[in-house]
């Protein structure tokens, strides 16, 4: 098994476009110990969306417990966030 | 650096969360080939233990792997050992005690279904499927869970009418005993021809006696996802690029499933089984098979060129399906049940769909007359008639067929039946008013069909 696979994650973040979206993503994210290895930004239909592609390796929570956080954040700041491994995309989308 | 494309995952997060594309069912095929003693207790008790240790973490891991991917996993089912065949050893048999038992343990692990109470009598009777056929109603009016299931006919035997006679009477005799809830006991119980072993859905799961002992097997959905990216098509786009476009869709959506069905299977350290490729609609508005007949340019479910859109729309579910599959099975197609496709009903209520039209539609989808209400107080021999017609249908075309019709005692048709959750709400259908009586008591087997000069 590709242990490096397995661990990676895409969270990504939607919602109306404001000051400190990417601040307070990344800093919950390295409070969690959660690595981001790539981002990419883009406005679509007039939302913002961030998609972050990170390791979750070294963190120190469980996934669940991750998710849980991340769904408070996503109510803090107001912004939707989403959490997937990242192996359904690679999946579904190549033959 | 790992790339990633995001147009996909905005198309996979759209997928899931606008189009309803969802896992309908992980289902755990369970066999209880070894549950058999000469005591009922003993049988009951063993059934029980097997169901808790093959299933008692079952609802959490998959509950974990939803969690993972945020991809809905909506139900959670065991399908076990046709328990005609497991509770004829016993010297007292008590199919009634052996079903509250099995409600018991579905209920104890969490599970929304659990099926296998089932016979397998296409060619004839054993005496103890006879009084397993005797306990069906009561065991369904008894139990929360449970589903049951009888196959009657295969293209290789051909048809037991005796026992489409007896399913009728059960059928009937369902609706009876649990008619204070619109006869939701019927809901739970569907006849076949051609049953296949493998099948995740319900009521017809059950684990075939030539399956291993245990396997969890996977049923996909997604018509929301099919019907809006034909929608996205031009008007004038022909059935070529329409065809393309739903295997292009399938194929996305039976990859979820099979990634899914892989992982809970490792977790729960069983081998996976098969993905069933079906397109199982909701009563949810945009997660309906009626709205793809729509998108391909039909006013309505039911119009006169239905049947070519179903048959065009299954093939091309399948087509795309079985590349993004190691193992495809079960029924796989699309399903038309009335009650739980919102369009569906509609299109009843409207007067466009009625049993005639749905019974052709049978012939070319993935199952058959599916959750259709009909009056309470419709003869058992029409029923019969009803149940005959759709065999008829497998028999010679080698397909499966099935019939679970909801016979709504004290209603009647432009009245409605409500099932709650999955199961729907049922306008009740007119059915044909003249006499099937003589035919149907006629009795006896139909003999298999010839397989060559087709015509």
């Amino acid at each position: 098994m590709d242990l490096n696979k397995e661990n990676q994650v895409i969270i990504t973040v939607t919602g109306k476009d404001k000051v400190g979206i990417v601040a307070s993503v990344s800093n919950a994210l390295a409070q969690s110990g959660v690595n981001i290895e790539d981002i990419k930004q883009t406005i679509m239909q007039d939302s913002f969306v961030m998609i972050m592609l990170c390791d979750i390796k070294g963190m120190g929570i469980t996934f669940k417990e991750f998710k849980e956080k991340m769904l408070l954040l996503s109510e803090e700041i107001g912004m939707e966030i989403w959490v997937q491994k990242k192996d359904i995309f690679d999946k579904m989308h190549t033959i | 650096m790992q790339n990633f494309n995001q147009s996909q995952i905005i198309e996979t997060i759209e997928m899931i969360k606008i189009h309803h594309l969802d896992i309908r069912t992980t289902t755990l095929s369970l066999s209880l080939r070894d549950c058999c003693s000469s005591d009922v207790k003993k049988t009951a008790s063993k059934i029980y233990d097997k169901i808790l240790k093959y299933a008692s973490n079952f609802r959490m891991l998959a509950d974990e792997i939803e969690n993972e991917y945020s991809i809905p996993i909506v139900n959670k089912r065991i399908a076990l050992t046709p328990i005609s065949l497991i509770g004829e050893s016993c010297d007292n048999p008590d199919y009634v005690y052996l079903a509250k038992t099995i409600d018991k343990a579905g209920d104890e692990v969490g599970v929304d279904f659990i099926g296998g109470f089932s016979a397998l009598v296409d060619k004839g009777f054993t005496k103890g499927d006879l009084k397993f056929f005797e306990q069906i109603p009561e065991a369904l009016s008894l139990t929360n869970k449970l589903c049951s299931s009888v196959n009657l006919g295969t293209s290789k035997a051909g048809v037991n009418m005796d026992a489409v006679l007896k399913t009728a009477d059960v059928i009937k005799q369902t609706a009876i005993l649990t008619k204070d809830k619109d006869s939701i006991g019927a809901a739970k119980f569907v006849c076949f021809c051609n049953a296949v072993t493998d099948n995740p859905f319900m009521a017809g799961a059950f684990c075939g006696v030539n399956e291993a002992e245990c396997a969890l097997n996977v049923g996909v959905s997604g018509p929301g996802v099919v019907s809006s990216a034909i929608e996205g098509l031009d008007k004038s786009a022909d059935f070529k690029e329409v065809s393309n476009l739903i295997k292009k869709m399938a194929f996305k959506i039976t990859v979820a499933g099979e990634l899914i069905g892989k992982r809970l299977a490792d977790k729960l350290n069983i081998p996976f089984g098969v993905v069933d490729l079906s397109l199982a609609p909701t009563p949810n508005r945009g997660d309906s098979v009626a709205e793809i007949f729509k998108a391909m340019g039909l006013e309505m479910a039911g119009a006169h060129g239905t049947t070519m859109a179903l048959a065009m729309l299954n093939d091309a579910v399948k087509k795309g399906g079985i590349m993004a599959s190691s193992y495809v099975g079960g029924l796989s197609g699309a399903f038309i049940p009335v009650s739980e496709d919102l369009g569906m009903i509609e299109a009843s209520k409207a007067g466009s769909l009625t049993i005639d039209k749905l019974e052709a539609m049978t012939s070319v989808c993935s199952v058959g007359l599916d959750m259709i209400a009909i009056p309470g107080d419709t003869p058992n021999s029409t029923i019969a008639g009803m149940i005959a017609d759709e065999m008829a249908i497998g028999m010679i075309n080698k397909k499966t067929t099935a019939v679970r019709v909801i016979p709504v005692i004290g209603k009647t048709s432009g009245q409605s039946a409500n099932f709650g959750g999955l199961l729907g709400v049922a306008p009740i259908m007119k059915v044909n008013p003249y006499s099937s009586e003589i035919f149907v008591k006629r009795g006896g087997r139909v003999p298999a069909p010839l397989h060559s000069l087709n015509n």
